[in-house]
């Protein structure tokens, strides 16, 4: 404000002009004519920005999108599938009854918040939802991962089917630990990135250990 | 009203110059301000807080500026003075109970900042420290240093979660009231948090100088033998090596909470009755946490060897293609050790 008081105007010269401020009204109007749309309109766009951080979480390129337009849709979507996709037999069967939808769902999300806690207690800038929100939208390249596996567990359950599966989901690992980090790690002082990748490299190794050992468990057995 | 007057009177001669400048500088900050809002935390508080903060001093300064342009109205200036300032006080009244209740609300989230200066850490010393604790250092005269830092325990809790999820899923085990995941995350909580508390008590009624923060500390470094132990057996199912590296990592971890507890009590019973405790209990963690999840392996064991071999001579697990006949007589040994579980 020094500044601005140096450019002072003598007082004998008048100052003409409007000082509009046209965003307030902006945004004001925004409101109803988005409550005024039909409903097809909105889920539609909704869609849209989902699928276009989609895009971006499959091709990490350094970009501020998904940190600028959080939205918690998309990883509801992918942890709402995964946790369907990933649910196995009940616990009255005599085999291990796989990871119940309550399990995978509380681990998701649970595991999103401590590691946003431990980001922002380490200095980081990024706020509480939109770290939920990368790490949830990196949960991607898993999802694709468990529903190759369902189609490879179609065929059988042999050494070769489990060497396929742990192929892929090493690589999806290795893909949603290293866009996570491009995302994250650039909140972080230079020399604390490896303190905030060690706990998302342990959440995703424990999703991709689920994926991994997870049979379904009508396969073999009979009645 | 009066104040307005004096106002009035003072403006002509003191540089009140700040209702020249401000009309500029309220102006600029309003543009600026909209210009710069900050997408990325439009909802936060800080951000709503300070809008209308600005919005209140511009409030402020053109409420001013009316008051001292109309100051010829007296009368008028009193009726129309009241009534904007009373709905103007109403509304700044309102916006501060929000803000007070907003405020008190945030620093009941927010009070995680009380914890931030135990995560303030570098790799390297994190690193140094996992190293160390399997390291002791034989100083008992004067107080060894305890570092006091949160970060290192959490995440050797968590890996030591994860550690133990492998370990009990390559055994089969059937959690039935319960699930997998809140079993391994209760049982390594409940005893980084649990011992460390109860080791704390001791301390206090032995006298022993240790704050809370250096226990969990100490205890937490203290998990990373058990995390090597138990990552090696999980894959390698060797009894025998099991037991060495039980005696051998789990005794220098041991040792190494042992003499920093040593060096900070005074006195042979205390020190007995402290030292003593947190033995038993890290090495029974760590047995307990090996032989509870190994149920089914031994029941298995134990239908192909006999059950008359005794532990020690167990061999690895290597289990040859089974005929139907062993594998019913497991599947019965599966379900008797289940249901007396």
């Amino acid at each position: 404000f020094a500044g601005l008081s140096d450019v002072s105007i003598s007082g004998d010269i008048p100052v003409e002009g409007e000082i509009t401020v046209p965003v307030g009204s902006l945004s004001h109007d925004d409101e109803y004519s988005t409550l005024d749309e039909p409903v097809k309109e909105t889920i539609l766009r909704d869609l849209k920005a989902v699928g276009k951080k989609f895009g971006h979480v499959m091709y990490p390129k350094k970009s501020t999108t998904l940190l600028r337009d959080w939205d918690l849709w998309g990883p509801l979507l992918l942890c709402v599938t995964l946790a369907l996709m990933l649910q196995g037999g009940s616990a009255d069967s005599k085999e291990d009854g796989g990871p119940q939808f309550a399990e995978v769902f509380v681990i998701i999300w649970f595991g999103s918040v401590i590691i946003t806690l431990n980001s922002k207690l380490l200095g980081g800038t990024i706020s509480f939802f939109q770290s939920l929100c990368v790490l949830g939208y990196c949960i991607l390249p898993l999802t694709v991962a468990m529903i190759v596996c369902r189609l490879v567990l179609l065929g059988g359950t042999g050494t070769a089917s489990f060497i396929v599966r742990f192929i892929v989901v090493v690589a999806s690992f290795g893909w949603s630990t290293f866009a996570s980090t491009a995302f994250l790690a650039d909140s972080q002082p230079p020399n604390r990135k490896a303190l905030v990748v060690y706990p998302v490299f342990l959440f995703y190794f424990v999703i991709s250990w689920m994926i991994l050992t997870f049979s379904p468990s009508h396969s073999n057995t009979g009645p | 009203m009066s104040t307005t007057e004096g106002n009035k009177n003072t403006n002509s001669t003191e540089s009140w110059g700040g209702f020249d400048d401000n009309p500029i500088q309220g102006g600029g900050s309003a543009v600026i301000d909209m210009e710069n809002m900050d997408d990325t935390s439009g909802s936060s508080f800080e951000d709503m807080g300070e809008m209308h903060q600005r919005m209140k001093e511009e409030e402020e300064v053109s409420e001013e500026a009316a008051a001292t342009e109309e100051g010829d109205d007296g009368e008028f200036l009193g009726m129309k003075g009241v009534k904007g300032q009373l709905g103007r006080q109403v509304a700044d009244e309102v916006w501060q109970a929000g803000k007070r209740q907003a405020s008190k609300a945030f620093n009941l989230y927010a009070n995680i900042d009380i914890l931030r200066p135990y995560f303030d850490v570098e790799p390297i010393q994190v690193r140094n420290r996992l190293l160390e604790s399997l390291i002791p250092i034989r100083i008992i005269n004067f107080p060894q240093k305890i570092a006091g830092e949160l970060y290192g325990p959490l995440m050797l809790v968590f890996t030591l979660v994860a550690i133990l999820l492998h370990g009990m899923k390559t055994s089969g085990t059937v959690i039935r009231e319960g699930t997998l995941m809140g079993t391994a995350i209760g049982t390594c909580f409940g005893y980084w948090i649990g011992v460390s508390s109860f080791i704390y008590f001791l301390a206090y009624l032995c006298n022993a100088q240790i704050t809370m923060l250096q226990m969990l500390s100490l205890l937490g470094y203290g998990l990373f033998g058990h995390c090597v132990v138990l990552f090696v057996t999980y894959s390698v199912h060797f009894h025998s090596l099991f037991y060495i590296l039980w005696l051998v990592i789990g005794g220098l971890s041991t040792l190494r909470m042992v003499a920093a507890l040593i060096s900070r009590t005074v006195g042979h019973t205390p020190r007995l009755i402290l030292c003593g405790t947190v033995a038993a209990l890290h090495m029974l963690f760590l047995l307990y946490l090996h032989f509870a999840y190994h149920k089914i392996v031994e029941g298995i064991l134990d239908t192909l060897e006999g059950p008359n071999v005794p532990p020690i001579q167990r061999v690895a697990r290597d289990i040859p293609e089974v005929s139907v006949a062993l594998v019913n007589a497991t599947v019965k040994m599966v379900g008797i050790t289940l249901q007396s579980h």
